[in-house]
């Protein structure tokens, strides 16, 4: 990651719509609500199969894959935020992250397309609504008549909440 | 030049490093009474090297250091002065202070300037000592001479009659006969050139008009010809450019036909270059050069006879680059290339997919009807043959012979057997053993303690050895072979042994239960406990009893075993058993409900299915079984890390023995269902520590398996016990 990705990233956080540098998102869906991502972050899509479970995890860690080679941990969204049914099958998703340095999938209950979102679509986060806490909402985002929640997943994924890095705790 | 150095500096310490060891080797190997100029020569280039390579990063306490080593050897490889063993001390002192100075400037504690002084000081001793007779070095000569073989001495003696007309002054002139290809050279370029040659000495120009890319020159000069060179090939390509050299008069002579020999390259063959000098200076870049062909007139000489001859003629030091010394260089110079470790690890990862891609593709072709698709059972056949045969060529690469660890032991045994008035020969066999470098690096300190041990409570001083009947030189061997799919590396030494009595007291004042009826392997495996030592008096080298149990530690942290053989009297053998890799595993998988796990190998002693009258409850909940009268804690692994399992009951299962560290516990799984070697990744890298789990690896069907922590587990199972 860029240090001016960052650095954008940390800005947008305050509550202001995010800077020119990313502006293409990967829009997926959970329960009945429309997410958006920053497509850099984003690796690769791959189908819901082969996971082996991790001792003592938390539920929403659904356990490991290998991702050719590297071992990958897979986070199913839908648990974390209670949203939707939770079923697998074979149109379940993972959208595999490159994020903090590190490889890890994420379940969600469909992806959807890409798009484009110029500065005046993208609105500053409201202070309520959504189930992620807004902490982790870089903005919202309308197109046509859809309205997407765009989730700062660098700082979701690398959040204490997930537990999936080990904090630096003496 | 501009050029930031800094980037070079972590290649510069890398060389040092390997020329300091080299350099180290040569000097161990160096026979005082009768040294092998190669040997000098070796040790000199790698001192030159290193003050080469300081010179320009401008470390000048490595200079100042290298520079008395070069003055000194210098003057030993030009037979000025007979080597002494003080010397080769002197020598490995210095290379010490070199190695710490190394480490300064990367960064770590420096060299005591207090001790460089002082060795730089002993070698300027020596150094002065032969300057003084250095009028009538001739003196030296004929014994010099005396050492070389006779039938070799003749052709010498021709040589030397040839010269003898021309006094030591004429030396003092070289005569360089350079060529070169200018393709590429502005001319701008050439004439600077041309003006630095000709500050050197006078210089003719051979070049032929019809010839314009070769550039053939003739410069008569008192510079050494490393000088000449260095002018030559900061323009020119190496690989275009020939210097030969001769001794002034001798250059007179050949003046007209040397320069027919340039007309003609390939009539350089019979060209008349009967003087050995010519061929000596030769570097012989040129396929076909005139050195060869003279072969067969002129018995080649020796390279130490012919140095002999050159100090005889008091020739430039720069021709004491024999050709066998270029050829020396040359082949060392080819033969690797540094890559780094990740691109290698890269590597190994991506053929491990192939491998799994192709077990896939294997199994998907092995349905369709072989009859119609023929090709495609034949395509794949061959396609798993190339994957294997690329996995093992893969593998390989992280392999390095074991002699980069033995080759440090020479040296220790040296010193220490000086210190303890000892005579002690160190032995080394299956040098070439290959092993995985993070291997290498981890079991040099182990097995640096074991030789230590080997040398200060193994081998007895000369007068016991000699009551005992033993020869008064002690022996130690260090060997290594493979054995399955491990490397087993042993130290052995003809020394007192290990006394069982002695161990079993110690034990029983120390507290630890022993009795008479322990087998041999077991009174020995004491040794290993923290604190144990046998020894009656402490000394600074060993005895403190710490250090037995790092090394078995260490051993295990490799995933290794060792093992000790000894008998009283007669010696101790200690073998260290590791795997070849470190990205290799060997381990049993078992199963839990749907979940397979690999427990590694190495802490397995036995599995068994219990009957149900040996499992026993302690106090309620905790679960004990009997396993040949002892009572082993029994770890569900299902409860461990809350999996449903398809068996509840134990006797209905299997139960792992599991021993780490001396304790055991008895694991609770499903099933067993093979052993395997598998490849160990890392959990950590995309996600974190889980508890009672060391890594992961993958299946050959694709999956993750989790590799179990079992010395963790045996630990928790101990504190619930309790």
């Amino acid at each position: 990651m860029s240090q001016d990705q960052a650095e954008a990233i940390s800005e947008s956080s305050d509550n202001e719509v995010i800077g020119q540098s990313t502006n293409e998102f990967l829009t997926f869906r959970l329960g009945g609500e429309e997410y958006g991502m920053d497509i850099l972050k984003v690796q690769e899509l791959r189908g819901y199969e082969a996971i082996t479970q991790i001792a003592n995890a938390p539920e929403f860690i659904k356990g490991v894959v290998n991702l050719r080679g590297i071992i990958v941990p897979i986070v199913d969204m839908r648990i974390k935020f209670q949203l939707g049914d939770v079923t697998y099958d074979q149109f379940t998703v993972v959208i595999i992250l490159n994020v903090v340095g590190r490889v890890m999938g994420v379940v969600v209950d469909g992806v959807s397309d890409v798009l484009s979102l110029t500065q005046d679509q993208m609105r500053p986060t409201p202070e309520f609504g959504s189930v992620i806490d807004t902490e982790y909402i870089m903005g919202l985002g309308t197109v046509d008549e859809r309205m997407l929640i765009l989730v700062d997943i660098e700082k979701l994924m690398g959040s204490t909440d997930m537990g999936l890095i080990d904090q630096v705790v003496s | 030049m501009s050029t930031d150095l800094e980037q070079f500096y972590e290649i510069f310490f890398e060389e040092s490093a390997e020329l300091l060891a080299e350099m180290e080797a040569c000097l161990l190997g160096l026979d005082v009474n009768s040294p092998d100029l190669e040997d000098l020569n070796a040790i000199f280039r790698a001192a030159h090297s290193i003050k080469g390579g300081a010179g320009t990063f401008g470390f000048t306490d490595m200079t100042e250091m290298t520079h008395m080593l070069e003055t000194l050897l210098d003057k030993l490889r030009k037979g000025e002065l007979q080597v002494r063993s003080e010397m080769v001390d002197a020598f490995l002192k210095a290379g010490d202070v070199i190695k710490d100075q190394l480490a300064g400037h990367r960064g770590d504690s420096g060299a005591d300037p207090a001790v460089a002084e002082a060795v730089c000081s002993e070698l300027k001793k020596f150094t002065e000592e032969i300057a003084t007779p250095s009028e009538d070095a001739p003196a030296s000569e004929p014994a010099a001479e005396e050492t070389v073989p006779e039938k070799e001495l003749e052709t010498e003696q021709e040589v030397v009659q040839e010269q003898s007309g021309s006094p030591t002054e004429v030396a003092a002139q070289t005569v360089f006969q350079i060529e070169f290809l200018k393709e590429e050279m502005s001319a701008a370029a050439f004439e600077n050139l041309l003006s630095n040659l000709e500050a050197q000495g006078d210089l003719v120009n051979h070049t032929s008009s019809t010839e314009e890319n070769i550039c053939k020159l003739q410069l008569t000069s008192g510079a050494s010809e490393e000088d000449v060179w260095e002018i030559l090939a900061f323009v020119v390509d190496p690989a275009n450019l020939k210097i030969e050299t001769e001794a002034a008069e001798n250059a007179e002579m050949n003046d007209s036909s040397d320069i027919d020999e340039g007309a003609e390259e390939s009539s350089g063959a019979d060209a008349p270059v009967k003087d050995q000098q010519e061929e000596a200076g030769s570097y012989g870049f040129f396929q076909g050069s005139p050195a060869a062909p003279n072969e067969e007139g002129v018995p080649k000489p020796t390279p130490p006879s012919q140095q002999n001859v050159k100090a005889d003629t008091k020739d430039k030091s720069s021709k004491a680059k024999t050709p066998g010394n270029a050829k020396a260089a040359a082949s060392s110079e080819t033969s690797s290339i540094r890559v780094s470790i990740e691109k290698v690890d890269q590597m190994i990862n991506l053929v491990g997919e192939l491998v799994i891609t192709q077990a896939m593709l294997a199994q998907t072709a092995s349905q369709v009807d072989p009859v119609i698709y023929e090709k495609l059972h034949s395509g794949m056949g061959q396609l798993e043959r190339n994957t294997r045969d690329l996995q093992e060529s893969v593998m390989s690469i992280r392999m390095m012979p074991i002699s980069f660890v033995f080759s440090r032991y020479p040296r220790v045994v040296r010193d220490l057997a000086s210190k303890l008035n000892k005579h002690v020969e160190l032995k080394t066999v299956g040098e070439g053993t290959e092993l995985d470098k993070s291997l290498i690096e981890k079991i040099a300190d182990p097995l640096t303690h074991l030789v230590r041990n080997s040398l200060d409570h193994g081998v007895e001083i000369p007068e016991k050895r000699i009551a005992a009947g033993k020869p008064a030189q002690g022996t130690i061997t260090l060997s290594a072979f493979h054995q399955g799919g491990s490397i087993v590396i042993e130290v052995s030494d003809d020394g007192a042994g290990l006394n069982r009595d002695k161990i079993l007291g110690k034990a029983e004042e120390r507290g630890i239960s022993v009795n008479q009826n322990m087998s041999d392997q077991e009174v020995w495996m004491l040794i290993f406990e923290a604190g144990f030592s046998t020894a009656d008096v402490v000394t600074d080298v060993s005895g403190r009893g710490v250090g037995m149990d790092v090394v078995k530690r260490n051993i295990q942290g490799m995933g290794g075993r060792i093992e000790i053989d000894s008998v009283y009297g007669v010696g101790t053998r200690i073998s260290i058993r590791l795997p070849l890799t470190l990205a290799i595993l060997d381990g049993l998988s078992v199963t839990v409900g749907d979940q397979m796990f690999i427990v590694p190998l190495t802490y397995i002693m036995e599995s068994l299915q219990p009957v149900a009258e040996d499992v026993k409850t302690v106090s309620g909940h905790g679960r004990v079984v009997q396993v040949r009268g002892e009572y082993l804690p029994i770890i569900a692994l299902h409860e461990v890390f809350n999996l449903s399992p398809n068996v509840t009951e134990i006797h209905k299962g299997i139960l792992v023995i599991l021993e780490t560290d001396g304790r055991k516990a008895a694991m609770f799984v499903d099933d067993l269902v093979g052993q395997h070697q598998v490849v160990i990744k890392s959990l950590e890298s995309n996600y974190r520590r889980v508890k009672g789990v060391s890594g992961a690896t993958i299946m050959g069907d694709g999956k993750v398996a989790l590799i179990l922590d079992a010395a963790m587990l045996v630990m928790s199972s101990q504190h619930e016990s309790v």
